[in-house]
């Protein structure tokens, strides 16, 4: 009974919350290894992106909500999604048609894309708060849970119970779908063919009839489709501010570098990797050991090896580990 | 318009020592931006009500008007409420500051505006402890308790209900690490058990880590010593959540309709405190804000801005002058006994007593009574979560 307490426990505040976590880290991860892989270039307006395409998706929703459009027990965001997906990818088209082409054609070195791309950045941020204002919002409906603590405790009769929220559901499950069609996309159809032609070898691909901007059109689709749904996700299950979307481009950027840039099932794993290691060094264990322990040996102190203050300081480390003892990531990327 | 106010003032000046009529600038300073927007707007027209009062019964330095200056103190920025505040006097020219309201940019103001410049601050909500031993030349004063007090007041509350063993998360500042130490020490005191204490960031989408540590400490309650409009809501949700409590202690910074409109019945049974007496005067206040039609009036801190700003203008009156260094000295003496009670609505009748060389004591909404080094003793209301509203318990 106790060993179950304890799994119960670990499962309600370390694997639910971090399996969540690690599935929106992971599709923003893959936006940004898809664009380092077929664009070369590290994309730092990815947090914004996602903030944009999570901002269309919410103003649809609220005028879903007003005219009494839901999605039963299913948040109506969902059904905003498409919306969102498509107004984000018009806006990453026109800005590559604006900004980033202009750079493509000179042949820029990737260190001047990476600051053009931070000048983007800024000009989507102030986009974003400019519309819907710097503060939280709350788009969230549906039912809440999936299994809540209480109906957990009363169906098992354990001590502890576990929540699973219905947006922690939706985001595995999404994220699930979404991978399993990337891959399908990459490796089954022409187009995902010649995009992977296009990462591989540039010049080879044009000589062999590919045309570059469609491939670059096609990426940045795509892109805009993995980084709303993404922000989609997260603002579900956590909530929505302009500024902690632009806090989430490090442990994105951790996740993609550490699974190996340009690398799709790196940025998966990675997101996972780092998800997992903040959840779990920030976590106090004492509860859990109180469980699996003898009394003699329980534990005074809360057992936490870092304070929950230094979450972030959690992926800079996994990220600087990686780079000195693997720089080209986990799984076999390219080297930054 | 401005000769005239110069020829005025140049008047008052000639006609040396005697009350004058005198137009009167008093700033407000609260933060209309940030973690406590939605209390300040009731605030800042508590103390505006007072001002109004005054200039309306036309006795204040014989006829003279007080106009009220609002500026934002965004509660958090350091910076920008002493920038603030520095206009205030400076392009302004207030006499006097109702103001700040949070307690790291109250030090902030009071150590690099109000003491330079030699301007009385009187505060209607800082509550650090810390604040009680700040170096103020005699210019600071609060009509809130130090939070030292509301540890003690909320220590007793959980004695008791008989919650004997509680986690701690407070807001990552000044307020919140004085209010959680004094929480800690008092409950220590009453043999409770703090079984442990983790600080929260303010503005994060997401507590469950900090929920998840607090929820392997255990405990029967959370004391949240945050912001309602800010991390505090977020903490409980992600509590409530995982099933880690259900529970919860609130002092001041977190009661508020923000409360109920949020989780409702959720968090029935939860306890709360907020400065607050039962006074003549608390009754008296209602009916003052119902008249004024000011929204929210009911919230935490109306009637200590009004008292702060009544304060000010007293002490004024008491000494004859505008000038700081003048009445700073006649504040504690309106304040406390001896003389005449005063309650809200009754400023004119203070201004009066006062021209006439009598003595008043100011009760007002809040039974104000300035103790130690010019701070509120503090009387405290205790709510409870009855059916998904803020309920009045009794007051302590």
């Amino acid at each position: 009974m106790d060993f179950l307490n304890a799994i119960v426990a670990l499962a309600n505040f370390v694997i639910v919350p971090a399996v969540a976590y690690g599935s929106q880290l992971a599709l923003g991860a893959l936006g940004v290894t898809l664009i380092y892989g077929i664009l070369r270039f590290s994309n730092f307006a990815h947090g914004d992106t996602m903030a944009f395409g999570t901002m269309v998706t919410i103003l649809v929703t609220w005028w879903m909500q007003s005219v009494g459009i839901g999605f039963g027990v299913l948040p109506t965001a969902l059904l905003a999604l498409p919306f969102g997906i498509a107004v984000t990818a018009l806006l990453l088209l026109g800005t590559d048609r604006v900004v980033y082409r202009f750079y493509r054609r000179q042949k820029a070195a990737p260190v001047i894309l990476v600051i053009v791309s931070m000048g983007v950045m800024f000009i989507m941020n102030g986009l974003v708060r400019f519309i819907i204002g710097p503060n939280d919002q709350r788009f969230a409906d549906g039912a809440r849970f999936i299994i809540s603590a209480r109906d957990f405790k009363e169906m098992t009769g354990l001590q502890e119970g576990l929540a699973i929220r219905t947006s922690q559901g939706i985001t595995v499950v999404t994220a699930v779908v979404v991978v399993a069609l990337l891959f399908w996309f990459l490796n089954h159809t022409r187009t995902g063919k010649s995009m992977r032609a296009f990462s591989d070898n540039e010049d080879l691909a044009l000589l062999s009839g590919i045309n570059p901007e469609r491939v670059v059109a096609v990426t940045w689709i795509i892109v805009a489709a993995l980084a709303t749904i993404a922000g989609v996700l997260y603002g579900l299950d956590k909530s929505f501010k302009p500024f902690t979307y632009f806090q989430l481009l490090l442990p994105i950027f951790a996740s993609a570098i550490v699974g190996g840039l340009g690398n799709p099932l790196g940025a998966i794993a990675g997101g996972f990797v780092i998800a997992f290691s903040e959840v779990t060094v920030t976590y106090a264990f004492k509860k859990v050991l109180v469980y699996l322990l003898p009394e003699s040996l329980e534990p005074e102190g809360l057992v936490q090896l870092m304070s929950t203050d230094y979450k972030f300081a959690v992926s800079f480390a996994i990220l600087i580990i990686v780079l000195l003892f693997k720089p080209t990531g986990l799984f076999k990327g390219k080297s930054v | 318009m401005k000769k005239l106010l110069l020829a005025t003032t140049a008047a008052g000046l000639v006609a040396a020592g005697a009350a004058s009529a005198e137009d009167v600038k008093l700033g407000i300073i609260l933060g209309f931006t940030g973690p406590i927007e939605s209390l300040t707007p009731a605030m800042a027209a508590g103390a505006e009500l007072a001002m109004v009062e005054v200039t309306e019964s036309g006795k204040f330095m014989d006829g003279g008007k007080v106009e009220p200056v609002r500026a934002d103190s965004t509660c958090v920025d350091a910076g920008a409420a002493t920038a603030a505040a520095e206009r205030l006097i400076t392009s302004d020219g207030v006499k006097g500051i109702m103001g700040a309201d949070c307690s790291g940019v109250t030090g902030a103001v009071l150590a690099n505006v109000a003491v330079p410049n030699g301007i009385v601050m009187i505060s209607p909500s800082a509550t650090s402890p810390a604040l009680s031993d700040a170096e103020d030349n005699g210019l600071f004063f609060r009509t809130a308790p130090s939070d030292a007090r509301q540890g003690q007041v909320l220590a007793e509350v959980l004695k008791e209900k008989g919650i004997m063993s509680v986690a701690v998360t407070y807001t990552n500042n000044d307020y919140g690490k004085g209010l959680a130490d004094s929480f800690t020490a008092a409950f220590e005191a009453v043999g409770g058990t703090v079984t442990g204490t983790t600080a929260h960031e303010d503005g994060k989408a997401d507590y469950s880590a900090e929920v998840g540590a607090l929820a392997s400490a255990g405990g029967d309650a959370l004391v949240v010593a945050g912001y309602v409009d800010q991390g505090g809501p977020g903490v409980i949700r992600a509590a409530l959540d995982s099933g880690a409590f259900d529970t919860f202690v609130l002092p001041d910074g977190m009661i508020g309709s923000a409360l109920e409109e949020t989780f409702g019945d959720e968090i029935d049974g939860s306890i709360g405190t907020v400065p607050g007496t039962e006074s003549e005067g608390a009754g008296i206040m209602m009916k003052l804000i119902e008249e004024a039609g000011i929204e929210n009036g009911d919230g935490p801190y109306v009637g200590e801005s009004y008292d702060a700003a009544a304060l000010i203008m007293l002490a004024m009156q008491a000494a004859g002058s505008t000038d700081a260094s003048a009445y700073k000295e006649k504040i504690m003496e309106v304040a406390n006994a001896p003389g005449e009670q005063i309650f809200p609505g009754e400023l004119g009748k203070a201004l009066e007593i006062l021209a006439g060389g009598g003595d008043i004591d100011y009760v007002g909404a809040t039974a104000v009574e300035l103790i130690g080094s010019g701070e509120a003793a503090g009387g405290y209301r205790e709510l409870e979560v009855k059916g998904g509203e803020l309920t009045t318990v009794k007051y302590r």
